[in-house]
Formats: structure tokens, sequence, C-alpha cells
């Protein structure tokens, strides 16, 4: 989230879209309803009349897969009618950029397109420079080339009815909620978008939320007190898991990986590390060289020295271009290139698309950790349905850990606030905290190598010291770590910090090796000040529920990131009733002019407002030219997002253009990676979601009692129509199945979907749950990703999970 | 008929007292399970308690454990009152933390192992179980392990051994995770975040 939970309550108007808040993030409508109260309006866009819908004030029905003509379309509304928020769009923007003239877009693909590498060459999108090396501008937003111009060419096409005629959404609905939701483009009006999965889990994905984004910066509402785009995010820690990179292409502090043409440290940094031209760009991520070193001296400690690289070597190298994220992990799996797994708090036998390949990729392990606190459909796969134990080789290692009331330490939520946690009482029985496994094990590991083995240098020289006086795991010595620390006498500016006191926040970071720190962004939550994280003080200075001394919040304790787009040119609030940040200019004191100095949340950097054309700074401090991106932020299938029908889809083609899917996409060819489009078997569109009583794979709440007791199996959910069709009545067993799969689940004939009108063609979409295995409950179902593709969004190759194409049938003696 | 706290404490008069008045023909059950939770709250003497955040979504709602001094279990959490999110209420999932407790029989308590085409766990000690697994990493590791690709570039990584997981781990346990494992070589590090 840019912004965070409490300030949902802040908004003129919410829009919900690819989520369901009311059932997944229950507390949430707290907020929401705050705002309602205040007479803010809720929208909310979903295929199928959810909870999040039935407190909505507007409700519109889209078929999965089609959010960027729903969007698109509202962009074409804002621009057609002038609801665009001027000064904002002009100055904060880079609607005005110039695009050069190798850019062009026909029939559904951008310039550049390799049909070979299915592969763009972003050069073509790239912008005009002067002389200067600074990007042309036209300010007035008239050069036919500007971004501007461009962006009203592009969705020039969204039109209402064609829109509609993609999306099965009335025009009548959609003119409702564009209306609604335009009206916020102006100085005193908030709106915000709470999204999830349901956005994120297609081949369009990252593009979804792009076209959001390209419509809070026309109104306006990036950086504001109830505004941003905000990611209501599944798991308690998934934030922090992410900021610790437990991800193949970063480093912690979202440091890009490296590569192996990238040989040394030199060449890394340089790579990583963007210049700008723009004198008033703060170009923030030009400090990147200090957050590197100083992860480096956090990983290797003493070992790290300036003649090594700091220890760049130490560090594995993926080739150009080599993807290990998840669908290409499992793919290698199952073609039996990897011997050895840990599935440490996971359970990917039922998380993962195409989970029939997960599980036969397991079975060809030769070895399995796995870690959680109940037994799973991973740990115990080799005695799941169709598989014969005696011809599954893998060993499997079952190690009990403790839950999250028996140890101490911090997790980030959505919002970005760490908050710390206390340990009650000990795990029960053998289980120890994750930390001590970890501690022992490699531990043991590293002790094996002392003796002999290859390429030892990382394995003996990693800094491994994060244990108390008893040998236990200790949370505040690592948090320390992550925080960073002087590791000489340091002098900044007038204060002398001593070698071994904390560094106060990252802007002291240094790239000569006399700082450490684990996690750049981190830096400050554990400092001469005590565990920020573990602050419980309510104030609330500016009355927007900011509770600046409540846990931390990174970066640097901001609530709201971007926030100095929250202030006009002069450094003043857009809407004083909602004044997140003000500039106020410095008194005379004996003849002599004080600095000026901001009030409000910690904003994006100390430099005075953009009218003070000298030390002023543009708000969008990330971004290398200082402004937000309208056009090209650097995405593989892009410059504008564009409609494509999911891989699997009910529609023969796309109305938009004749590029019928995602030009970009990975299609894995494997004998268990079957999809099939408009095929007869498979005619109704199937998504899958969450209940509010499980959590998941379900592999924490399917053992609960009480839980089980509320929400006891796997169901699916249909209109009256379709149940008609299939003559099939409420509460009777049904098949569900795609190519990849059938599960069995108990028919739910609701009015909360209903068929769509999609050009001439009448489309049924049903939905399930995925929070269901084998294991547990007994008879209660097996997972919906037995279902789901094994195809990702080329950015991030998150699987497309929301929309595939499923039969519903009948069972015998089903009632 | 079915009696509340409010009004059962209020026909009794006192707590433990009373269970004659089922000769009323009054259906007792309900109040009976209640007065043997009264009486179990009776012989406690003590509570500890400490603040939490609930492991499930992430808004991030603040919780309560209560911590019986001397029997060392938890025997309540509820939401934190104070939690400026969340203002002590709760959703289904965090309101029965209290089943990932330790009172719950399904938690899983034992080191396991299963060998090779076995039907069944075998209870092992830790000592033995990472003993075994970091036998299993060095031997995969330096078989596999590859020191340059096909352009002759030094990568010095692992691609036969790989991870997934947890977004449900602690930050402080994040971080030594993926440096162990980076140590290690390996480059399939993935988890929640990607699916």
């Amino acid at each position: 989230m840019t912004n965070h939970w409490i300030d949902l309550k802040n908004s003129d108007c919410i829009l919900v879209m690819g989520s369901n808040a009311a059932a997944n993030h229950p507390i949430s409508m707290k907020w929401v309803q705050k705002a309602k109260d205040n007479g803010g309006i809720l929208i909310s866009v979903d295929p199928r009349y959810t909870q999040t819908s039935a407190k909505s004030d507007i409700y519109a029905a889209l078929r999965s897969g089609t959010d960027i003509p729903f969007l698109g379309g509202m962009i074409k509304y804002i621009l057609d009618n002038d609801k665009y928020f001027k000064d904002y769009v002009l100055n904060y923007t880079n609607a005005s950029f110039i695009v050069g003239p190798k850019y062009d877009f026909q029939d559904g693909l951008f310039a550049g397109y390799d049909p070979k590498t299915r592969k763009y060459d972003a050069t073509f999108w790239a912008f005009e420079r002067d002389q200067d090396s600074r990007v042309k501008r036209d300010t007035t937003l008239q050069n036919p080339n500007c971004v501007f111009q461009l962006l009203k060419k592009h969705y020039s096409r969204y039109t209402p009815e064609q829109v509609s005629s993609i999306t099965g959404t009335p025009v009548s609905d959609l003119l409702k909620v564009y209306e609604a939701y335009a009206s916020t483009g102006t100085k005193d009006k908030a709106g915000t978008i709470m999204y999830a999965m349901g956005w994120t889990q297609h081949t369009v994905g990252v593009q979804n939320i792009r076209t959001m984004s390209i419509i809070q910066l026309l109104l306006g509402n990036m950086g504001i007190a109830g505004g941003g785009v905000n990611a209501l995010r599944g798991e308690s820690n998934v934030q922090g898991s992410t900021d610790a990179a437990l991800l193949f292409h970063i480093l912690p502090g979202y440091l890009a990986y490296p590569r192996a043409n990238q040989t040394n440290l030199e060449t890394y940094l340089k790579a990583i590390t963007p210049k700008t031209a723009e004198p008033m760009s703060a170009n923030w991520p030009q400090n990147l060289p200090k957050y590197f070193v100083s992860l480096m001296k956090s990983f290797w400690g003493d070992k790290a020295t300036k003649e090594n690289d700091f220890g760049y070597g130490w560090l594995p190298k993926l080739d150009v271009g080599q993807n290990c994220s998840w669908l290409n992990l499992f793919d290698a799996m199952y073609d039996g290139k990897i011997k050895g797994f840990f599935s440490w708090g996971q359970n990917p036998a039922c998380s993962g698309a195409n989970a029939h390949k997960v599980r036969q990729g397991l079975a060809k392990l030769d070895w399995l950790v796995n870690v959680n606190i109940f037994d799973s459909e991973t740990g115990s796969f080799w005695k799941g349905p169709g598989m014969d134990p005696k011809n599954i080789k893998t060993e499997v290692f079952m190690l009990p850990c403790a839950a999250s009331i028996e140890k101490e330490g911090s997790i980030s939520n959505s919002g970005r606030w760490a908050q710390w946690r206390y340990k009650a009482v000990d795990a029960p029985g053998m289980a120890k905290p994750d930390g001590d496994i970890m501690v022992e094990l490699f531990d043991k590991i590293r002790g094996l190598y002392k003796k002999n083995g290859k390429f030892t240098d990382p394995i003996l020289n990693l800094k491994w010291d994060y244990v108390n006086e008893k040998g236990h795991f200790d949370p505040h010595k690592m948090a320390k770590e992550v925080n960073g620390f002087f590791l000489k006498d340091t002098k900044i500016g007038e204060t002398e910090y001593k070698k071994g006191t904390p560094v106060p926040g990252f802007a002291m970071l240094q790239a000569d090796g006399s700082t450490s720190s684990g996690n750049w962004i981190y830096c400050q939550s554990y400092n001469a000040a005590g565990n920020n994280m573990a602050r419980r003080k309510k104030e609330d200075p500016t009355g927007l529920g900011l509770f600046p001394e409540w846990a931390w919040a990174w970066p640097v304790n901001r609530r709201i990131i971007y926030n100095r787009a929250s202030v006009d040119l002069n450094g003043q609030p857009w809407n004083p009733k909602r004044s997140l940040l003000k500039w106020v200019e410095g008194q005379e004191v004996d003849g002599k002019k004080q600095p000026g100095k901001w009030v409000g949340d910690v904003p994006d950097g100390p430099w005075p407002p953009m009218s003070d054309t000298k030390a002023g700074r543009y708000p969008f401090i990330m971004k290398p030219d200082g402004l937000a991106s309208i056009f090209g932020p650097g995405l593989v299938d892009g410059p504008f997002p564009e409609h494509y029908e999911p891989l699997e889809c009910p529609v023969p083609k796309n109305l938009l253009s004749g590029q019928f899917i995602n030009p970009t996409i990975k299609i894995f060819s494997g004998a268990m990676d079957k999809h099939l489009t408009c095929d007869p078997r498979f005619p109704f569109v199937g998504t899958t979601y969450r209940v509010t009583e499980h959590w998941q794979t379900g592999i924490m709440t399917r053992w609960q009692p009480w839980l089980i007791e509320a929400e006891p199996q796997m169901f699916v959910e249909m209109s009256e129509e379709l149940a008609k069709l299939r003559g099939i009545k409420n509460g009777e067993k049904v098949k569900v199945s795609s190519i990849r799969g059938v599960v069995e689940a108990v028919a739910i004939v609701t009015t909360r979907f209903k068929p769509f009108q999609v050009g001439d063609v009448t489309v049924h979409q049903v939905g399930m749950p995925w929070c269901f295995g084998w294991m547990v409950p007994k008879d209660g179902g097996e997972s919906a990703n037995l279902l789901t593709p094994n195809v990702g969004d080329p950015n991030t190759m998150i699987p497309e999970s929301k929309a595939f194409m499923v039969n519903v049938t009948r069972m015998e003696g089903g009632a | 008929m079915t009696v509340s706290r409010r009004e059962f404490l209020a026909i009794s008069g006192a707590v433990g007292a009373g269970f004659a008045l089922s000769t009323l023909g009054i259906d007792m059950g309900p109040v009976k399970a209640y007065a043997e939770e009264l009486k179990k709250i009776d012989k406690m003497k003590s509570a500890t308690q400490s603040t939490t955040i609930c492991p499930y979504c992430a808004v991030g709602c603040g919780l309560i454990c209560s911590t019986d001094t001397k029997a060392k279990k938890i025997i309540n959490i509820e939401g934190d009152p104070d939690h400026p999110i969340n203002e002590g209420a709760l959703c289904a999932k965090g309101a029965s933390l209290f089943q990932t407790t330790a009172n719950n029989p399904n938690r899983l308590q034992k080191v396991l192992y299963r060998a090779p085409g076995s039907d069944k766990w075998q209870e092992k000690s830790w000592e033995w179980a990472l003993s075994e697994i970091a036998k299993r990493v060095k031997a995969t590791r330096d078989a596999n392990f590859i020191e340059k690709n096909a352009k002759g570039e030094v990568v010095n990584r692992v691609e036969a051994i790989a991870h997934v997981g947890s977004a449900a781990l602690d930050n402080e346990e994040l971080w030594p995770l993926q440096a162990m494992m980076r140590a290690l070589g390996l480059v399939y590090i993935e988890h929640q975040a990607r699916i």
C-alpha cells in the first residue's frame, strides 16, 4: 500500500476491484465504513456480488480477465469529460514528455515486437531528449507525440459500448462507476483503490494495476490522504518477506539481483544505479551503491573488504534473462532437475497453480524439508491421492516450528508498518522457533564445509552470530543488524557516531564499507531510540490517523509515500481539510531568515517545494526524472496497458485488436502444461477466491474445529441460469473440471453470479474457494488449484488463477 | 430454553451454586458447561498479558494473549482494544487464534522422517534430522555446483536445490533465511509473494 489501512477513512470514493475486502481483510471495512459515514462512496466491481458488494453504493459486474477494458474506459471518460486534475497532471507526471518517433501502436502490438522471441525491444518506446539528455516536454500538452496525447489516442478505442461488449457490464453501470470515481479529480476530493489477487493473478496482472495507477495520476489521487494505490496483501508478513527478498530477482531492499555479465562490484553498481539529467529530480536511487555495500557488510561482516569487492563474488549469479520464479521452479522440479527442496512455512501442493504438476514434481525429489506448525499436503504428498508410497523415493524431513505467539519478532503489514510481537509461551513438544532451526541447521552445514567442499568461501564467511548467551536465536540482535551499524567512528555533518552505534536512518549509510545494514529500507527501525517497531503511542497530530509513534513504517516512518504530491508547487496542501504535509517558511531571526520546514507526515525528502527552482525537488523521488509515469515505467508488455484475453477464455477473439492474448507471456509446453481456449468441453469461466474462515490453502485453519465447523467443505458457486442449464440443484454434489484436473464440490446456486452478455455470446462464470485439500477435513474436498493454469504475467510470473475455463456437471447420486 | 451468562448469574445468585435448579426442568447443559469454564478461571491465580499481531492477513490487527503464570499455558486470546487499526475487533480467523496454540492437539510436536519407499513416518531427534539434512544439502550442492555458465561467466550457483517460503515468518527470521540460502548458492528462492 502507498497509504495504510486507517487512511481509508479519509477517502471520498473507494473502489474495491480485484478484491473482496469484506471477506478477506474484514477489519479494513471498519475504515471503509468510517469513510461512508463521512459521505464517501463505496464502489464494488467484481464478477460476483460479494460481501463487499453488499456494502457498496454502486456495484458493477465484469467477466474475469477484463479489468483493463473496464478501467481503460474510465481513462477515456476522464479525458473526454475533462475530469482530470490539470495542475497535478502537468507538474507531477510525465504527461508532457515527448515520446520518440519510433514509438507506434498497431492492432494490439507496440513497436519493437519480435514474434520469434515473443519480446519487445523497449528502446522503441524511448523519450526524445535534448543535447543535455533532458527529456523534451510540451507543457501545452498539445504535441501529438506527448504522453498526454498518446494516452488520449490509445484509449479512444475504449468506448463504453466497446468496453461493455468485452466485459459484459451494462453501459449504464459502467457510466455510474466512471462518473462517481472521476468526481475525485479535484483538489478537495480523494479516491482510492483496494485491490488484491483479483488483479495480480492474470496474464495482464501488472498492467491491471498500471491502468489504475494512470487513473490515480490523472485524478491527482497519488500521495494524498484518502488516495493512493493499495494492494491488500494476503499474508501477515508477505510485505516483510518481499522486503527481505525471499524472491529470486531481488536482494533485501529491492536491489536488483546480480547477473553473470556484471562480473564485479563496479559493473553491478553501474548497472543498477540510475542517472538523471533533470536538475530538479532527487533521483533517490542514485544512493543504491550505499545500500548494496552496507548489505554486503551485513552478509559477510569483517570478511567483506574493499579489496574483495565487499564479497560481491560470493553471491551466486543469475544468467542474463534467467528467471527462477515459482512456475519455472516447479517446471524444473517436474523435469527432475531439482533434487533437494525446502518448503518452509508454505504448502505448494495446494497453493501452486496446476497443483498436479507440483505434486508430481515433489515425487521426483531426492529429499524434501518441510517446516510447519501443522501437517500439510506438501509434507505428506507421498500418501496423497494417486500416489503410491512404494514408488516414491523422496526422503521427507518434517520439522515442527513455533507458532506466531511462541516466539518474538516483527512483521510488516500492508501499510508497511513493522509491528513487534512478543512471545506468550514456549512452543509445544519438540517444536522450535524457525530462527533456531535456521541457526542450528546452518551451523551443521558449515561444520561439514569446514572440512572440505566446493566453493566454501560464502558458507564459511557468512556473518552468523545471531544467538544470545544461551545459544538461542536472538531476534533483537538480528533486528539491529537489519537496521545497521557504524563500523567505525564516523562524523556526518556536526554529529559524531561511534563505532558500533546503530545508524539513525538510511540517509547516513555509506558506500565505503563504514556502515552495515541488512535492509536499507528498514534502517531506522531499531536505532539509538530503541526498538521503534514496538512503539505503542497513540498521538495523532494530523488527525488523519497516521499514528506516527505506533510501531514504525518503512521508509523512515513515512506513513503515506509520494506525499510531496499532496501539496501544490508552493508546498501548501491541495486540500487544507486533509493536510498531510505543509511547507512552513522560516522566520527571520536577528535579520537572518531561517530555513523553512515541512510539517505533517515525514516528507519524501527535506528539500523545499517545487516553486523553489533551485533547491526544490520533484515529488516522485524514486523515479529518475522525478515525475510519475503515465507512460512507460519499464514493463515488458508495453508502455500503456492494453487488453488481451486470458490464456483460457470464452470468446473467440479480442474485440479490441487482432492480438488475442498477451504477446509476451511464456507458454510452457511439457506433458502436464495443458491449456485450452474456447473449447466446448470447458465452456464456463472459472475463478478462485477465499472465505473469511480459512486462510490461503487452509493449512492453518483446516486443523481448527471452530473454523472448519463454519466452512467445512469445497463448494462451487454458480448462477441460477447455469444450474438450470446443467440440471443442478442447490446443495448437490458436482464435478468441476478443467483440462488439468477435476475437483468435487457442493453446488451453491445463487443470484450472486449472473450470466454475462458478452457481445452476442452468453458467458457463464463459476467461482471456487482454494482453501481445501485432501488431508483435512476428511472428505472436505480438494484444492481448486488442481484446475488452475500454470501460466504467468510476463513481468511477475504470478499465475493466472483468476480466469480459466472449466466445465461443471452433476454427479450421479449427487444429492 | 437457553440461559445466558447474565441470566444464569441472576438466577443462581452465585457462581457454582444452585445446580438443584435443574430439577425445575430447565435444560442446564449450557449452564453446566459455562460453570465448568468459570471453575477453571477460579483456579487461575495470575496471568501475564502480552501483545501480538495476527498471523493471517496483512491488516495487522493487534491481539492480547493471556498466559497462566503457573501452568505456562495460553488461556485466552482476544482483540487488543488499544490497537489503532482493529480497536479490539477481530475476524473469525483472528478470533480463533487460540486454536493455533498448544491447545490444539493437531499441532506438529515431533520431528518426523519418511524414508524412501516408506508408507509411514518415523520419529527422530533434532540432532539426527538436522545432521542428516546438512549432509544431503552438502552432497547435492557439491555434486551439482555450477561454477561457470555456458558463456564461461563465473556464476557459482546451485540449481539442484530450491527453497520456498515464507510470508508467515518474522522479519528477523527472513533475513538470515535468505542469507543462508544465498550463501549456499541457491537461486531458486521463492515464496507466497509470487503466487
